[in-house]
């Protein structure tokens, strides 16, 4: 497998990582590598198997349906970059032109 | 009972402070003491909780004192990976991205050290959020291995490793997705146990890879791993994964030495190519020595084990690339200010994330993304599948199994942090029991011709723990080793 810069740049855009042509030209070829690598799972015969889905079996884990104490709201907002009336506030979401 | 409290184990410390020969004040202030004299050099920690160690420890002393009750580790200082979240007080994962996070809660980890009165000395450095072998990737700097200062000292949970060798604490926590407990041990002459996936909870433990991370004791002996792995495991309903039994005691097997016990050793791994001929020398003498000390010594052959890394690099950073996904500038960590929400997010993890995390969130993007799903992701389950089989089939006429913990000793600082892919390579003995949710422990068995540690792994079956830790203390009590570093007290005496 080896990725181009455009579907590096691709790849990033679905992942919201920002990256400068210096990073996307190293990516391209580490990325290249670790996939080729890492293709050798499709060297094993698995058709029939069943793929794992947890490493140790545990079945429906629920709690009981009951309210308790939670992070209160002052907590809970105590840590975010900004805050607006008790909020979490974030910069413009939808475009200028939708 | 040593002069120097920093030489003594957790054992020793706690039968001391019991017979009121020393006191919990006086063990943190030596460890403290010897952290401010040579952390310097060793980079072992990220910030020392001075105030709050002598405050539960002179507690402890009062309690201990008065005849009331303590709990199991009782003034016994313990070193913090920051990657398990401590209440009000900074919790990093080595990562710019979280630098000022102070989490609302504690980990269950955090409040069972609490409960069982250990004294959390300072949280530790680390690959930036658990990501790399040799805790190269922290944003805060190297930390160095106290055998030898221009190597590293394994990763991720190298500050805890390097801290437990280095005698800055006696007991160390570190977590492991796929080696990161068991390889900074081997490279650290430590011991580091992986528990069973489920036995040790995951709450407050900042995610990588969920189906893999586990948390999981760092100690200078085998006895003193299991104390605190006993602390620390227990079912806990705020996590889901959590396994609801009682945990399998470790402590009471430590004396039942191997007579009898089948044991088989991984022939693919000792003799695998790229193992170096001291770690391939020391861990064949150590399988030696079982048989000598009566168990049953048999070859046994995991036969996908050599598709387990390509498979593991392919899952956990689908995991990673989800669950990271969380640091996006809104509720807590880093924000750099974009026009958009979106630009914002982008422009967040740009600075936030350093070039190992980015790499890994990359593949997993793209193991994900549509088209793919069928020949990565869903590939590399089918051969986790497998790699469990392999497992049952070896336990089917094993009692436990071993293996060198690495392919190789320690390397130097700089080294492989160019080549990714050879970087990975050192975990690939250790991530089969990531996949399979086994639990694994490396010990020291001797040193290479440098005078290098050299890890010996012990795995076992699901909730094998009581057997796992009787091989390892048996084996451990028959080497007698004494592998106290003292290339980190000269470079201290240089600089003084």
């Amino acid at each position: 497998m080896s990725l181009s810069d455009e579907q590096v740049r691709h790849v990033a855009r679905l992942a919201r990582i920002a990256l400068t042509d210096e990073e996307v030209a190293g990516l391209a070829s580490q990325l290249s590598d670790i996939l080729a690598y890492a293709e050798q799972v499709g060297e094993v015969a698995a058709g029939d198997v069943v793929p794992t889905s947890h490493p140790y079996p545990l079945a429906n884990v629920a709690r009981a349906d009951a309210p308790g104490p939670s992070l209160g709201q002052d907590e809970a907002l105590a840590n975010a970059p900004a805050v607006e009336d008790g909020r979490f506030r974030v910069p413009r979401i939808v475009g200028e032109e939708a | 009972m040593p002069d120097d409290l920093t030489r003594a184990d957790a054992a020793t410390l706690l039968a001391a402070m019991e017979a009121g020969e020393t006191t919990a004040v006086a063990v943190a202030e030596a460890h403290l003491a010897r952290i401010r004299a040579t952390d310097g050099a060793l980079g072992a920690f990220l910030r020392t909780l001075d105030d709050t160690a002598l405050a539960h420890a002179a507690d402890v002393d009062r309690r201990r004192a008065a005849g009331e009750t303590v709990g199991a580790l009782a003034g016994v200082p313990v070193a913090l990976k920051d990657i398990l979240c401590t209440r009000g007080v900074a919790t990093t994962c080595g990562s710019r991205m979280l630098e000022d996070y102070h989490p609302p809660y504690d980990a269950t980890v955090v409040e069972r050290l609490a409960a069982a009165d250990a004294v959390v000395l300072g949280k530790t450095n680390m690959d930036e959020f658990a990501m790399g072998s040799s805790t190269e990737n922290s944003a805060f700097g190297v930390t160095r291995n106290p055998f030898d200062l221009d190597r590293v000292p394994g990763g991720s949970s190298g500050g805890s490793a390097a801290a437990v060798g280095g005698r800055h604490a006696p007991l160390g926590i570190g977590t492991d997705t796929g080696g990161s407990i068991r390889q900074p041990a081997a490279f650290c002459g430590i011991v580091g146990v992986k528990p069973t996936y489920g036995l040790v909870s995951r709450f407050g433990l900042v995610a990588f890879g969920s189906s893999l991370d586990q948390v999981g004791p760092m100690a200078r002996s085998v006895a003193d791993a299991a104390a605190l792995y006993e602390a620390i495991a227990g079912h806990d309903p705020r996590d889901a994964t959590s396994i609801p039994e009682d945990p399998p005691p470790a402590r009471p097997a430590l004396d039942r030495g191997v007579e009898g016990l089948r044991i088989g050793v991984v022939s693919s791994f000792l003799d695998g190519e790229g193992v170096e001929p001291g770690v391939r020398a020391r861990c064949a003498e150590a399988v030696e020595r079982l048989a000598a000390l009566g168990a049953d010594v048999v070859e046994v052959a995991l036969p996908h084990a050599d598709k387990a890394l390509p498979a593991y690099y392919l899952i956990a950073p689908s995991e990673a690339s989800s669950n990271l996904s969380r640091f996006d500038g809104v509720r807590y960590g880093l924000r750099v200010d974009g026009p958009t929400t979106e630009e914002m997010m982008a422009a967040t993890r740009a600075e936030g994330f350093g070039p190992e995390v980015k790499r890994r969130i990359m593949i997993g993007t793209y193991a994900l993304s549509a088209g793919y799903f069928d020949a990565y992701y869903l590939q590399a389950q089918k051969v986790r599948t497998l790699v469990q089989e392999d497992f049952a089939a070896a336990y089917a006429s094993c009692d436990a199994l071993v293996s060198p913990a690495t392919p190789s000793t320690a390397f130097g600082i700089g080294e492989k942090v160019d080549d990714p892919l050879a970087m990975y390579l050192n975990d690939v003995f250790a991530v089969p029991s990531n996949l399979a949710g086994t639990p694994a422990m490396s010990l020291p068995v001797g040193g290479d011709e440098a005078g290098l540690p050299v890890g010996l792994q012990v795995m076992a079956p699901h909730l094998g723990e009581p057997v796992m830790f009787q091989v390892a203390a048996a084996l451990e009590a028959s080497l007698g080793l004494d592998l106290a570093p003292d290339a980190l007290d000269d470079a201290a005496e240089e600089r003084a």
